[in-house]
């Protein structure tokens, strides 16, 4: 049957690992922040701002890691802005947060005409190139999949052992799963409650948008009117889905992107009698699924959405 | 830290650790604490005593730093103490037990211990440091607990003692236990007293705040007592009796509640055989019998998830049991309906008053009305009668003496004892044949205690039969007619308070004593 040929084709395994990618990026940011106690529904608009900004610095003649950098800093200013009013000020996350998505969204794409006012096929930008690790990208089919992708996947795979050590396994990273659970148990040992989700927000949001420049400077090329096309929402359902831990994280986002890079592949294969619409909701479908297993034990932060204000009890 | 466990000798039984001098805090026109001036020694337990909203929290705040007073100094170890600087009060030596712990749940023992001990940016955390640090502290203060476990898995007993842990942890040689008991079981009261006469056996000190006079008694070598933000008292425990503490804490002689003993009526509930399961089909109550009589209080001990969640939803109209019968004032009950057991003359006064007792955000005159909304007395055409409402309200807080209320007065804003009275004012006006109390005078202090049992005696006069849950046994022996133990969804027989023992009780309530087969009527005292 042609649609297991397509699990012993690379082309399929390569195209899963490439992505995950987004998706890595957008649930460690997202982790991040909810770990923290604070749920960032911003991350579809910041990963719509990242795309832009990354491209945009290339477009002008901008080196690609500054790219990746100037994206970050502006995902984190956005993850300021989300802090401003759903930490300092204590205002409903969701609302700030679905705020935040749209504002980031509509500037991107306003800037986005601004910029490009008589353009009509998007422009095509000098991106990240595969980079084949010398010796691993040797290996017989691992090494097609694993080791010859954008220097940004290996970025996003690395990031996780990075995220995971840091929450795990240093002072400040217990700090901050603290302040996810009880505030008051981080205040009373002397340390700046806003301060520190400020800091997880920022640093989350920086993620996210690195993870929507992936798709212009990476694999597109070029910057399209609703590219991010709901990743951003995929990866806070992958949080729950991870139960909040980084390496769970990996795997659903490598879980989605498996099912993201099958549909594809299962239209083309199936060709006319069944509708490609039927397709094209399968992975929602499956991830929800997965959720329903997956989550019904999940620990939740026991502080996420509850602001922290000084001195109530 | 160094220097502080070098100041604080084990020998010198009176040399002062901490000292309160004249320390006044105002909020607003309220002062809370009024030139209080206190003396802490080594190796002793003080116990602050005073009833709720006497300051006692709000003096060992200042002490820890969270506030600032308006006048007067704290020393530790004779130096003076910055104010507001919990880090500064953490540092000297004094480590805080709240009574609302903050440990965070999905966190693991060692996870809270250590928060906020390395700083804040080292690249790796001193794991297996802390890991033999924290066990050989448990070990030495018989303070059992494993720290790879997690908060939420744990006892509120065991999460306490994570908190006592942490303030050791950090070198504390003074210890100040917000109302410790308060959310302990009785035999996790002995083990917490058994540990904190080992820590002041090795020289720390401990300040102890309770409004509780027996554990008082039992622990503390010292008692300070506080009366609206005023020192009162400061005297040897040696020196004291129960009933000098309590006038000194009300101000006023504290009369008993009076009873006039009555015959009991007829049977107004009974259980037989009775059965109810979990929803994982575990059993919560098995084979229950139980007869309750009009005129009678029918206490119901036991530590509490031995089932009296289950019979306290199966009393109000919650649940329905699986097997047996119930029988209501000689008519079986046959629908789970909260509002059709109420109508029939049930009376409940549910275990948290804060959660499901009261809406705290409505007024009082709201929650007064809260169980009959849709009544024709107080509401007509689907529209609620204002004024009728307000009279009614008006009419009850005078009756049942809730203080600090007027009929439109935010419910959340009351002190817990007069919120229990707004419940027992909702539920005794409606004059129930039956009442379940469950843990009817939980955390409210003396005064609202006898207020609360004085209004159950009333209704209980007035034909009523009361199903009392509580875990306190000796409130228990003093207000009971009988006594019946649940244990593991087993209820014992009832015997007659005159008959019943503490000894034979304890025994029952930890499952040691023998439940005997179930005798029609037995065990009553007509």
């Amino acid at each position: 049957m042609e649609i297991l040929e397509i699990f012993v084709t690379l082309g399929f395994w390569g195209a899963l690992v490439r992505m995950a990618t987004p998706l890595i990026f957008g649930t460690l940011g997202e982790l991040i922040c909810e770990r923290a106690g604070v749920l960032n529904l911003g991350i579809e608009g910041i990963m719509t701002l990242g795309a832009l900004v990354a491209w945009f610095w290339v477009y002008q003649g901008g080196d690609l890691w500054t790219a990746v950098l100037v994206a970050a800093a502006a995902g984190a200013l956005f993850g300021l802005l989300h802090s401003v009013f759903s930490v300092y000020l204590g205002l409903s996350q969701h609302v700030t947060g679905i705020g935040i998505t749209l504002l980031a969204t509509s500037l991107s794409y306003f800037a986005y005409r601004m910029l490009l006012p008589d353009v009509t096929t998007p422009p095509k930008i000098e991106a990240f190139k595969p980079y084949p690790i010398p010796g691993l990208s040797e290996l017989p089919y691992l090494g097609q999949v694993l080791f010859t992708q954008s220097p940004l996947t290996y970025l996003a795979f690395a990031l996780v052992p990075v995220v995971a050590y840091g929450l795990y396994r240093t002072p400040l990273g217990l700090a901050l799963r603290m302040v996810g659970e009880n505030p008051m148990a981080v205040e009373a040992q002397g340390i700046d409650v806003h301060r520190l989700r400020t800091a997880a927000v920022m640093l989350g949001s920086a993620f996210m948008a690195v993870g929507g420049a992936f798709l212009t400077i990476s694999v597109f090329d070029a910057f399209y009117i609703g590219m991010i096309n709901g990743r951003g929402w995929i990866c806070i359902a992958l949080v729950i889905f991870a139960s909040w831990r980084p390496g769970k994280a990996l795997a659903g986002a490598l879980l989605f992107a498996a099912f993201e890079a099958l549909q594809i592949r299962v239209q083309q294969a199936s060709s006319a009698f069944i509708p490609y619409q039927f397709f094209l909701m399968m992975p929602y479908v499956l991830s929800i699924l997965a959720m329903i297993v997956m989550s019904r034990r999940a620990a939740y932060p026991k502080a996420l959405l509850v602001p922290f204000r000084k001195g109530e009890r | 830290m160094s220097d502080v466990d070098e100041a604080a000798p084990e020998s010198a039984g009176a040399q002062s650790v901490l000292r309160l001098n004249g320390v006044t805090k105002r909020f607003g026109a309220l002062t809370a604490n009024d030139a209080v001036s206190l003396d802490l020694r080594s190796g002793e337990i003080l116990a602050l005593l005073g009833e709720n909203g006497a300051g006692k929290t709000t003096l060992m705040s200042i002490l820890f730093g969270h506030y600032v007073a308006d006048e007067g100094s704290i020393e530790a170890f004779g130096r003076l103490l910055p104010p507001g600087k919990p880090k500064a009060a953490i540092a000297a030596g004094i480590g805080m037990v709240h009574q609302h712990f903050t440990l965070g749940e999905n966190l693991s023992v060692l996870d809270n211990i250590v928060l906020g001990t390395e700083p804040l940016w080292a690249p790796r955390q001193q794991r297996a440091k802390a890991r033999a640090r924290v066990v050989e502290l448990a070990e030495h203060f018989g303070l059992a607990v494993d720290p790879h476990r997690l908060v939420r898995d744990l006892s509120v007993g065991e999460r306490q003692r994570v908190e006592i842990l942490k303030a050791l942890y950090r070198g504390a040689r003074v210890l100040i236990l917000d109302e410790p008991t308060a959310v302990l079981a009785p035999k996790e009261i002995e083990t917490l007293f058994a540990t904190l006469k080992t820590m002041v056996a090795e020289g720390l000190s401990i300040i102890f705040i309770s409004h509780k006079l027996n554990e008082v008694m039992a622990i503390a070598d010292r008692v300070a007592v506080l009366r609206q933000g005023k020192l009162v008292a400061e005297l040897p425990v040696a020196g004291a009796s129960k009933q000098s503490l309590a006038q000194a804490m009300v101000g006023r002689p504290v009369a008993p509640p009076v009873r006039h003993p009555l015959p009991p009526g007829e049977v107004v509930m009974q259980l037989a055989g009775l059965m109810l399961h979990g929803e994982a089909g575990q059993p919560l109550l098995e084979d229950l019998h139980l007869l309750l009589y009009g005129r009678e209080i029918l206490g119901i001990a036991g530590v509490s998830g031995n089932g009296q969640g289950a019979l306290a939803a199966l009393i109000s109209g919650l649940r329905l049991p699986d097997g047996g019968s119930f029988d209501l004032l000689g008519a079986p009950v046959k629908q789970t309906s909260p509002l059709a057991m109420q109508r029939r003359g049930v009376g409940r006064i549910p275990e948290d008053r804060h959660a499901i007792g009261v809406v705290g955000d409505l007024s009082v005159e709201e929650n007064l009305i809260l169980e009959a909304s849709g009544d024709p007395r107080f509401c007509t055409l689907g529209l609620l009668r204002g004024g009728v409402i307000r009279r009614h309200a008006r009419a009850l807080i005078e009756r049942f003496d809730i203080r600090g209320a007027d009929p439109t007065t935010t419910t959340r804003a009351l002190s817990g004892g007069n919120m229990q009275k707004v419940i027992l004012a909702r539920v005794l006006s409606e004059k129930p044949r039956v009442i379940l109390a469950n843990q009817p005078t939980r955390g409210l202090d003396v005064g609202a205690a006898a207020k609360v049992q004085q209004l159950l005696f009333e209704a209980c006069a007035e034909g009523a039969g009361i199903i009392l849950i509580s875990e306190d046994l000796e409130e228990l022996l003093q207000i009971s007619d009988r006594i019946a133990v649940l244990y593991r969804g087993h209820l014992s027989n009832p015997v007659p308070v005159e008959e019943a023992s503490l000894t034979e009780l304890g025994l029952l309530m930890s499952g040691h004593g023998e439940f005997e087969a179930y005798r029609e009527g037995a065990g009553h005292a007509a």
